[in-house]
């Protein structure tokens, strides 16, 4: 594909973070020039300020800002701590590093900056997407998580020492990690027409070994429970910039849900960011309604269980007629069933019976 | 067969020396040095000059059988001295003294400092030596032993040398047995406290291991010296009644109360001896025309009598006089000026000469007992003053307390002299913080009464308890603070609970006096550490600015691209102006 068009649009990110960030410091550098403290505004975070857009189809912030103040007695610290997270993310950039937020931690230590701990650093980091806009895996900060991807789709690297160079996802049977590498590189072409997410390990393995890549014509993201944030930006690009429809196949169970609505809808502790949802992305199972109609062996419903479907009933993400008749359901059969439940029809009856009609009924 | 025997005090004592304070041998040589120490100061305040003791113990010979040894005690003073004659009585016979007097001393009985010495006879036989000299021409040196069976001085041997150099002061020296190493902390504590509390007194002590310690004074000034004072009628029991008449020389009550008791003056005496219904007053039938004369001229003759009386004309008053029926002048008078108060109308019968009194040596005995009853439930008596007493004055207990603590911050104070059974005192209070003063849990409690300090039983005292009783977190004191807090109580007679001097009893108005006190230094010593803790707070804050200012500017210079980071002076600058003002 066009080799100079991928360049540069890597280069182009990359000159735009450096740009924001270096407007960052020249603002509070002008402020202190003038004599004045300096401070920043930035969108609050608090509970209160956030709010689900349903036109964007996840969470956003409210008006309400605050300010930030190094006049502040108790602000100085955070400020600070802020101001240096935002140094040490343009160095990162500038060098093309990539780092993780335990590191970041560390590495405040070398400039008299230590956090308390690791929560604290990470709120910092926070802070800084929510002043900037960026998010911190734009900043090279990746979390430790790693999820995979295994399909037709060819990718060209960004990264130092790659630039240029070219790998087909199919190369490694047991998937590729969805890192740093593989976040910032650029899409080159793929033969798939379409994404399905899975969340455990053990059926992404089936899945290959049962080539539903080829079969279905499909790239598998394996999203290892919760999907990480650099995956759901990963299937939002996928989705966005191939155009490919996204299938996600979890848990028949309140958390197997909520996995893919996060990939769908985003969650709250994001609503700073953007570009981290797929709202188009669908649900595909296990539903609480596959437990009574393939008759899937199941278990019962701890209090847990309930406790949660009940706080799931008033969130708004699940506004939906799919999401209210399944939460129904799973309160009326109070089951659940995992997605290896289907091996009591033999081990490949998933992809050869359940996959083709749960996709054919979800309209591909 | 029942035998009966009478001992002398000295006997007595030497039976019963634990009410003393001679328990054992670390409590004797303990007391020992004690007594005469104070001895040495009360009679170098005696004379109002600075006082300089050395004290010496040293070690005669190791391990009697009883585990103790025996030591040599040696005390020299720059004191008033003792005339020749006085001094056997004064170092070889119990309870004789020179303390027995109503004024503010250290000691109060005459027994301390012979106690020590016939502690040191009946542990050792050896005699004591004196040496003493008023700074005549003559030192007088003598050899004693008691004679306890007869509270009487053994004179062993006497000298008279001559005093070239105009020495004055004495020296007493003699053996007892004890235990120093079991009593050198509370001796060190004791000599320590006394440099406190008398911080114009040079005290040098050479322990048996030739250690010297030395309590130098940090000034010359010392407190007023108190004046003896008489008896105030609260205080008074029968038998003190009776020996006052017995060497009084006054012929009528009205006199007696004037003269023998403190702050009774002429109207005060007449409206007491009323009160009881010891006064007479002369018949009204029975008056010459002399002394109708006599008392209109009385009243002419004051002007504050005129003008309460008004204008009384002697015919007006005879015509009266013969109509009356009243059997005494008293009754006439006031059924005659209903408006004139009583006291009024007894002090112009008195000036005039018409009242009697009885002759105080004829009182009967139920009549004095009455006496004495009715002086506790006359309220019309003046409070005690204090000029008898000697407290320390709120200059003199800084100087101490800073020599001895070197505080970072010091509060004192003196409150105003009060009374409890007609016996006047006053209370003086200090705080201090830091320095040399240890942080515990718990408070370092000084306590002293006239002058001396208390060392034991603290948990009993009066003091502790006000102490313990004080909600400290009011005053921002928390427990681990470096705090010591000084009570001192000075009068005529301490409310000691125990012959040993170590403790205070609860006397409401003496627990009241040392709890306002105690308050006061205390609300002094929270405003400082309100301060303190205000510019503690202040400079952490201006540290966290100081700490992060720097960065913020460092990181955006580096951020933005710049070569020269922007002057934050300026900001600092502006965050400790804040300080100051705040401040």
């Amino acid at each position: 594909m066009k080799r100079k068009e991928i360049e540069s649009s890597a280069k182009e990110k990359k000159k735009e973070i450096l740009k924001d960030l270096k407007g960052f410091g020249r603002k509070l550098y002008c402020q202190m020039e003038l004599g004045k403290f300096p401070w920043v505004e930035m969108p609050s975070r608090s509970t209160e300020n956030i709010f689900y857009s349903p036109e964007l189809r996840q969470y956003i912030l409210g008006e309400k800002s605050v300010k930030r103040s190094a006049r502040n007695i108790r602000h100085i610290r955070p400020f600070t701590q802020m101001v240096w997270a935002g140094f040490f993310a343009s160095e990162l950039v500038k060098n093309r590093k990539t780092s993780t937020l335990r590191d970041v931690y560390y590495s405040a230590q070398a400039y008299e900056m230590s956090f308390k701990d690791q929560p604290e650093s990470n709120n910092i980091i926070t802070d800084l997407e929510t002043a900037t806009g960026f998010a911190r895996e734009d900043f090279n900060v990746f979390p430790e998580e790693r999820s995979a991807i295994f399909g037709d789709l060819t990718i060209e690297y960004t990264v130092p020492g790659y630039e240029g160079k070219q790998l087909n996802l199919t190369s490694h049977p047991d998937g590729v990690m969805i890192g740093p590498s593989l976040v910032s590189s650029e899409f080159v072409k793929t033969g798939a027409d379409k994404v399905i997410a899975i969340e455990k390990g053990g059926l992404f393995t089936r899945f290959v070994e049962e080539r539903v890549h080829e079969r279905f014509n499909a790239l598998l993201v394996l999203t290892a429970g919760q999907a990480p944030r650099a995956t759901r930006h990963f299937i939002h690009r996928l989705n966005k910039e191939l155009d490919l429809p996204v299938f996600i196949f979890t848990d028949g169970d309140p958390w197997g849900m909520h996995i893919a609505m996060v990939i769908i809808s985003g969650s709250a502790n994001a609503a700073h960011l953007r570009g981290l949802t797929t709202p188009d992305a669908k649900w595909s199972g296990v539903y609480a309604t596959d437990i009574v109609d393939y008759k899937l062996p199941s278990d019962p419903l701890t209090a847990v269980d309930v406790k949660r479907l009940h706080e799931l009933e008033k969130d708004p993400r699940y506004e939906g007629d799919l999401w209210k008749r399944e939460i129904k359901t799973f309160l009326k059969i109070k089951k659940k069933a995992e997605q290896e439940a289907f091996s009591r029809y033999g081990l490949t009856y998933i992809v050869d019976e359940y996959l083709p009609a749960k996709l054919e009924a979800m309209g591909d | 067969m029942v035998t009966f025997q009478e001992i002398s005090p000295a006997d007595f004592f030497y039976r019963n020396r634990d009410i003393a304070g001679f328990t054992n041998p670390s409590r004797a040589i303990f007391a020992s040095i004690r007594e005469l120490v104070e001895n040495s100061l009360d009679s170098a305040d005696q004379m109002n000059i600075p006082p300089e003791v050395y004290v010496r113990l040293s070690q005669e010979n190791s391990a009697t059988e009883s585990g103790n040894g025996v030591y040599r005690l040696k005390i020299m003073d720059n004191g008033s001295g003792i005339s020749a004659r006085h001094i056997p009585s004064a170092f070889g016979q119990v309870l004789f003294g020179s303390k027995y007097t109503l004024k503010q001393a250290r000691g109060t009985f005459g027994l301390g400092g012979t106690m020590a010495i016939l502690y040191g006879q009946i542990t050792t036989h050896k005699p004591v030596l004196i040496k003493s000299s008023t700074g005549t021409s003559k030192i007088y040196e003598y050899k004693l032993m008691i004679d306890i069976q007869r509270n009487r001085p053994l004179i062993l041997d006497r000298k008279t040398r001559r005093n070239k150099e105009q020495w004055r002061g004495t020296i007493v020296e003699f053996s007892l047995e004890g235990d120093y190493l079991r009593a050198m902390s509370k001796i060190l504590e004791y000599l320590k406290q006394t440099a406190l509390v008398t911080p114009y007194a040079d005290i040098r002590f050479v322990d048996p291991k030739g250690r010297l310690y030395l309590f130098s004074r940090a000034t010359k000034n010392m407190p007023p010296p108190p004046t003896e004072t008489l008896a105030h009628p609260y205080g008074v029991d029968v038998e003190t009644i009776q020996r006052l008449i017995r060497v009084t020389d006054c012929r009528n009550l009205l006199d007696f109360m004037r003269k023998h008791f403190h702050r009774v003056g002429q109207g005060i005496s007449l409206s007491f001896l009323d009160f009881v219904g010891f006064i007479k007053t002369a018949n009204p039938q029975r008056l010459k025309p002399e002394d109708v004369t006599r008392l209109v001229e009385t009243i002419k003759k004051f002007k504050k009598f005129k003008k309460l009386f008004g204008k009384v004309s002697e015919e007006n008053l005879k015509a009266s006089l013969e109509k009356t029926k009243s059997q005494n002048m008293l009754d006439f008078m006031k059924s005659n000026f209903p408006n004139v108060d009583r006291t009024i109308i007894l002090r112009l019968l008195s000036s005039a000469g018409f009242v009697r009194t009885k002759n105080p040596k004829k009182l009967r005995p139920d009549e004095i007992v009455r006496l004495v009853r009715m002086m506790k439930r006359f309220d019309g008596f003046l409070p005690p003053d204090a000029s008898c007493l000697s407290p320390l004055g709120e200059e003199l207990l800084r100087t101490g307390i800073l020599k001895e603590l070197k505080p970072e911050f010091i509060a004192v104070c003196q409150r105003k002299p009060s009374t409890y059974a007609g016996h006047p005192f006053i209370v003086e209070t200090a705080i201090a913080y830091g320095g040399d003063i240890p942080k515990k849990d718990d408070f370092v409690v000084y306590r002293f009464a006239n002058r001396i300090p208390l060392l034991y039983d603290e948990a009993s005292d009066i003091s502790v308890k006000v102490i313990r009783s004080i909600n400290w977190r009011r005053y921002k004191v928390i427990s681990g603070m470096p705090v010591a807090i000084l009570v001192h109580v000075c009068s005529t007679k301490v409310p000691y609970k125990t012959v040993g001097k170590e403790f205070i009893a609860d006397r409401p108005e003496v627990k009241s006096e040392i709890l306002n006190g105690i308050r006061e230094v205390a609300r002094r010593l929270q405003t400082f550490l309100a301060k303190r803790e205000h510019v503690a707070k202040e400079r952490r804050r201006l540290s966290v600015f100081s700490k992060y200012l720097p960065k913020i500017a460092r990181f955006s210079t580096e951020l933005a691209g710049k070569e020269e980071e922007p002057d934050i002076e300026l900001l600092l600058r502006s965050v400790r102006k804040f300080e100051e003002k705040g401040d």
